[in-house]
């Protein structure tokens, strides 16, 4: 069999990535809710909130080292498997990459340090800055990555001169036409990833029956702020799509699953997308409901994934059932923020224990619906790496054999597996700990100016 | 297009060289204590170890992103060359530099496990040292390239001379390590620091030795350039050399901080006759600095920010530095 550099390469970047979103997605929330309860602790000078801010800080540095690590190998791939595409679009994606590294050390070097370890030793107020510009940070961190990832969707600012991308505006290259929407998107993903793993940690202290009030309290903020941004998600989504629809007809068509450009197309609930016969099996849909949403007109016509040959079509059945997980995923967010205003009445929504135990479960939700979001957008945006222009088998880097893309992939693999095992099981036993034991603070133990020294629970 | 009015190049590549030797002294210490780990007499001692450069390495490695980052910025020539050439060599640079700082991590809250987390430490760090000199001698070597593409095989940087360099780089940052060690240790840790000193800096001085004499055979540009005429790099060797004097002579006398300061001496006098035998291949055989640079606007775009951020990023670390500065205790630390 010949291995094929393309294809392990996709799968080596697809999974070093989608192992690398998971930390920052999660941390850029978790910053805003930590934020948040350092205010709060600021404002009403209640040692809970204290309390509470230090768990969720000891959480986040261990998940923030994960994502530290995680992200080193990120800076590397494109030039070691696609180095065409390293090189032609260096003079704009070079500045925006290194500007998100810069924004990361800067963050690191000046407010990180204070946040994990300054407790008792700032002021509350200075320690509550440091908090608040390190969400922020977060934020521009993140800006950077997608500016430099919608730019690929959909290039702007730029002209081509002898196979280099040129820079001729800036502020049209990194505000680029996705821009604002992949942004938005993705900023309201980070606050539902916060908004939930705190909701499915608070509801298992309330279960275990650990520190009750506090977590009460904090399960009972996030649920109010959930309601607010899970169908703001929504929205904001739709827009996303609509804009999607404008740039990249295909890759909409392949979310529909919808072969031929026609009116009244169906809203497709469950089908088997088959690539090679160019057609849908077993459909079963909502008449007119695609058209509805596209168009936002019953009989509006959409185009068809047979616009394009069919060896630029991207894998449908992959993007199809990618995009029907996630908006699955963000249904089940929506009717779990509602129940929780439905039980408001005598505070049962800390009481029930199907809802406790739900919101557990609820806690991977967005990072499934993340992931799978993800896998839309690029799957979808098949086979072009800077849309419309360089394929993905232009970028690939000339000197790269099968057998090297097959040796980093089970490597990587290998070492995630590894550093990752280790990570998520010290992660359990910081959670397990609980905000009883980040009462406790060890001085000595703080020496570390590092993410992972800030939290106390021992290894095994 | 118009020329722009001053060539950003220059000043790039003085961030970027910068960047490079800061990285190599700073973390090479802090890998120097991973190879001399597994042979410390003790657990005692291997805290300590650890210790001395917990606070530090990881700021030290920030110059390895910061440097690969602005790479693809400055010169993306080098970057989309020099990866896939090296690529199973970055590989193993990853997975060292990765292990060992999850090493650092968790040994301290490790108790029945530490002894894994020992050798994750060790190994991780002793691979990511090799890997690095092997860097260096593949750049020595030079790069088959046609089109500004790498065009040779998967193992073309891994010959007889780069595991010699790597090798080298292994002893270099073993010595650095042995001598950050003397600075920072007192008693049975430090007297075992002393004693490795000598054997560490025969080593190193013996391949940088055959090392020398190899090069020009390797690539006659630098046998043209070091044997042509006399000319005053010839000053660099004789500086490194005799730092490795006054390192001798300082272990000697037994002082403490000396021996680390003379260490980067030779460090720093080795790393400009490596740029003054290339300058100003950056790519060699085939290409230049200018030749490798990113255009005008985009290396403007990006140094207006860093110059903001690298005085920032300097204060802060030799703040650190000056926080943890002193003895490492073993009482005071955490475990």
């Amino acid at each position: 069999m010949d291995l094929d550099p393309l294809v392990l390469s996709r799968i080596q970047f697809a999974f070093v990535v989608s192992f690398h979103a998971i930390f920052p997605v999660f941390t850029i929330g978790l910053a805003s809710y930590i934020a948040l309860i350092y205010g709060l602790a600021f404002k009403t000078n209640n040692p809970k909130w204290e309390r509470l801010g230090a768990f969720w800080t000891q959480v986040f540095a261990v998940v923030f080292g994960m994502g530290v690590v995680s992200g080193i190998v990120m800076s590397f791939q494109f030039g070691t498997n696609w180095s065409n595409f390293a090189l032609a679009t260096s003079n704009f994606l070079g500045p925006i990459l290194s500007y998100e590294v810069v924004t990361a050390f800067f963050l690191e070097a000046a407010f990180l340090g204070v946040l994990l370890f300054g407790r008792g030793k700032v002021p509350n107020g200075v320690h509550f800055f440091a908090a608040l510009m390190v969400s922020i940070g977060t934020f521009i961190s993140s800006f950077w990555i997608l500016s430099a990832n919608s730019w690929m969707q959909t290039p702007a600012g730029v002209e081509m001169r002898d196979g280099f991308y040129h820079v001729i505006d800036w502020s049209a290259a990194i505000f680029n036409d996705s821009f604002w929407y992949r942004f938005s998107h993705m900023a309201l993903a980070s606050f539902l990833t916060g908004g939930f793993v705190v909701a499915g940690v608070s509801a298992w202290f309330i279960i275990e029956k650990r520190d009750t009030e506090l977590h009460r309290k904090a399960l009972s903020m996030t649920l109010w702020l959930l309601l607010i941004i899970a169908p703001l998600q929504i929205f904001v989504g739709d827009m996303h799509g609509l804009n999607t629809l404008k740039h990249q007809p295909t890759k909409v068509a392949a979310m529909e699953a919808n072969w031929e450009t026609q009116k009244n197309v169906p809203l497709l609930l469950f089908a088997i997308p088959d690539q090679e016969a160019q057609k849908n099996h077993f459909e079963v849909g909502i008449p007119s409901m695609a058209s509805l949403i596209l168009t936002h007109e019953w009989d509006g016509e959409v185009p068809g994934i047979k616009e394009m040959p069919r060896d630029q079509q991207p894998n449908v059945p992959v993007v199809f059932w990618s995009f029907r997980i996630m908006v699955a995923m963000g249904v089940l967010m929506v009717l779990f923020a509602i129940t929780g205003l439905i039980l408001r009445k005598n505070k049962a929504y800390a009481r029930n224990r199907w809802f406790l135990q739900g919101l557990r479960l609820m806690s991977l939700a967005p990072f499934v619906a993340v992931l799978s979001g993800w896998f839309v957008t690029e799957v979808g945006r098949a086979p072009y790496l800077v849309y419309g222009q360089m394929t993905q088998a232009e970028a690939l880097t000339p000197s790269l054999t099968g057998g090297m893309a097959l040796f980093t992939l089970i490597g990587y693999i290998a070492v995630y597996a590894c550093v990752f095992a280790a990570g998520a099981y010290y992660l359990t036993r910081v959670i397990r700990a609980g905000t009883e034991a980040a009462e406790q603070h060890d001085d000595e133990k703080h020496r570390a100016k590092r993410p992972l020294s800030a939290a106390e629970a021992d290894f095994d | 297009m118009s020329e722009p009015i001053f060539d950003l190049t220059y000043v790039w590549a003085a961030i970027i060289a910068f960047g490079v030797i800061m990285y190599v002294l700073m973390d090479g210490f802090d890998l120097g204590q991973g190879i001399l780990f597994m042979f410390a007499p003790s657990e005692h001692d291997r805290d300590i170890m650890m210790n001395s450069v917990a606070p530090v390495w990881d700021g030290n490695e920030t110059w390895l992103v910061l440097g690969g980052a602005g790479l693809l910025a400055a010169f993306p020539l080098v970057y989309s060359i020099f990866l896939p050439a090296l690529y199973i060599g970055v590989f193993l640079l990853l997975a060292g530099l990765i292990f060992r700082g999850v090493a650092f991590e968790f040994r301290f809250k490790a108790h029945t496990s530490r002894y894994l987390w020992n050798w994750a430490f060790a190994i991780g760090s002793t691979v990511a040292a090799f890997a690095q000199g092997a860097v260096v001698g593949a750049y020595i070597q030079g790069f088959e390239t046609e089109n500004m593409r790498y065009v040779g095989g998967a193992l073309d940087w891994l010959s007889p001379f780069t595991v010699l360099t790597g090798l080298g780089l292994v002893a270099g940052y073993a010595l650095l390590g042995a001598t950050w060690l003397v600075m920072k240790s007192e008693g049975s840790t430090q007297q075992w620091a002393y004693r490795l000193v000598k054997p560490l800096l025969a080593a190193v001085l013996l391949i940088f030795a055959i090392i020398s004499i190899w090069t020009p055979f390797v690539d006659p540009f630098v046998s043209e350039r070091w044997f042509s005429h006399i000319t005053p790099i010839w000053l660099l060797p004789i500086l490194a050399l005799a730092c490795a004097f006054w390192l001798y002579r300082s272990i000697q006398a037994k002082r403490e901080g000396t021996p680390f300061i003379a260490t980067m001496g030779m460090f720093i006098f080795t790393y400009l006759g490596l740029l003054a035998s290339k300058w100003p291949y950056v790519v060699p055989p085939n290409y230049t600095l200018s030749q490798a640079a990113s255009a005008h606007e985009s290396q403007l775009f990006l140094l207006l920010g860093l110059l903001f951020v690298i005085p920032i990023v300097l204060v802060y670390t030799a703040w650190t530095y000056w926080v943890f500065r002193g003895k490492v205790k073993a009482d005071q630390g955490y475990h």
